[in-house]
């Protein structure tokens, strides 16, 4: 239902929010000795997501939820073990921010021309 | 272990937040203390340090950060000969405290840039959250 409304805005808006977490982690343990910084695949999550939601009967349902998730790999490793690089997580974290603003702008379109439908204008 | 509330983009920002208060504090400390002295080699003032640890929230799959307690420097402290000084052992010898002021200048720029970037992640995220919700 979801999907036949939004297409894959709605999958992809909840995914664009949970980047934001995740990279909101990594900006929070900048300074945190040993920390993995991780960060969200968009295009593998996407996929697996879709896949999941559309054949809910054949895909087996051990298919982690984290599809996509992978490991930052820094440019310099750092003595204490961190891989965190505060420039990159403020790049990812503006672009996500962006994309997240233009998936909700195709949501709020989908949602206008389906409430004008209703409303027969 | 006390039920917590579960991790959101907020709390995690606030833990955030408190950890890196509690690093700038220490380093404060460290600077207040920077020309103490005592006039044992155990009485002299030793800069601490915050340790910070990961806290993972599961069902959220969002990291937090937590001060996971505050460590004192094992740098020995400093000795200097003044016999004149009113805290001079028998010896004549005071202890200095060993802290490096420049070191930790760069602690607290350090922490405060990173501070001010949580505070415009959180900017960013609460802004989109406002335009999701006023979307209709």
């Amino acid at each position: 239902m979801n999907e036949r409304l939004f297409g894959i805005h709605g999958a992809a808006l909840t995914l664009r929010s949970e980047r934001m977490g995740v990279i909101a982690s990594n900006i929070a343990n900048a300074a945190t000795p040993g920390f993995k910084a991780r960060d969200i695949d968009f295009n593998a999550a996407l996929d697996a997501r879709l896949a999941r939601a559309r054949g809910v009967s054949t895909a087996n349902p051990g298919t982690n939820s984290n599809a996509g998730m992978v490991w930052r790999s820094p440019t310099m490793p750092s003595m204490d073990g961190n891989t965190v690089e505060l420039n990159r997580e403020q790049v990812a974290f503006a672009e996500n921010a962006v994309a997240y603003s233009a998936t909700l702008s195709f949501v709020q379109g989908r949602v206008g021309t389906i409430t004008r439908a209703l409303k027969g204008e | 272990m006390p039920e917590r509330a579960p991790t959101t983009l907020f709390s995690l920002t606030t833990r955030a937040m408190s950890a890196q208060m509690v690093r700038m504090n220490a380093a404060t400390s460290n600077l207040a203390n920077a020309g103490s002295v005592s006039s044992t080699e155990e009485g002299a003032y030793r800069p601490i340090r915050a340790v910070f640890a990961v806290e993972l929230d599961r069902a959220s799959g969002l990291a937090g950060v937590t001060t996971s307690g505050l460590v004192r420097a094992e740098t020995a402290a400093t000795k200097r000969f003044d016999p004149s000084h009113p805290l001079a052992d028998k010896d004549g010898n005071i202890w200095e405290a060993p802290v490096d002021e420049t070191a930790e200048m760069v602690e607290i720029m350090e922490s405060a840039r990173q501070y001010q970037n949580l505070v415009q992640a959180l900017q960013t995220a609460k802004q989109l959250m406002l335009e999701t919700l006023r979307s209709q």
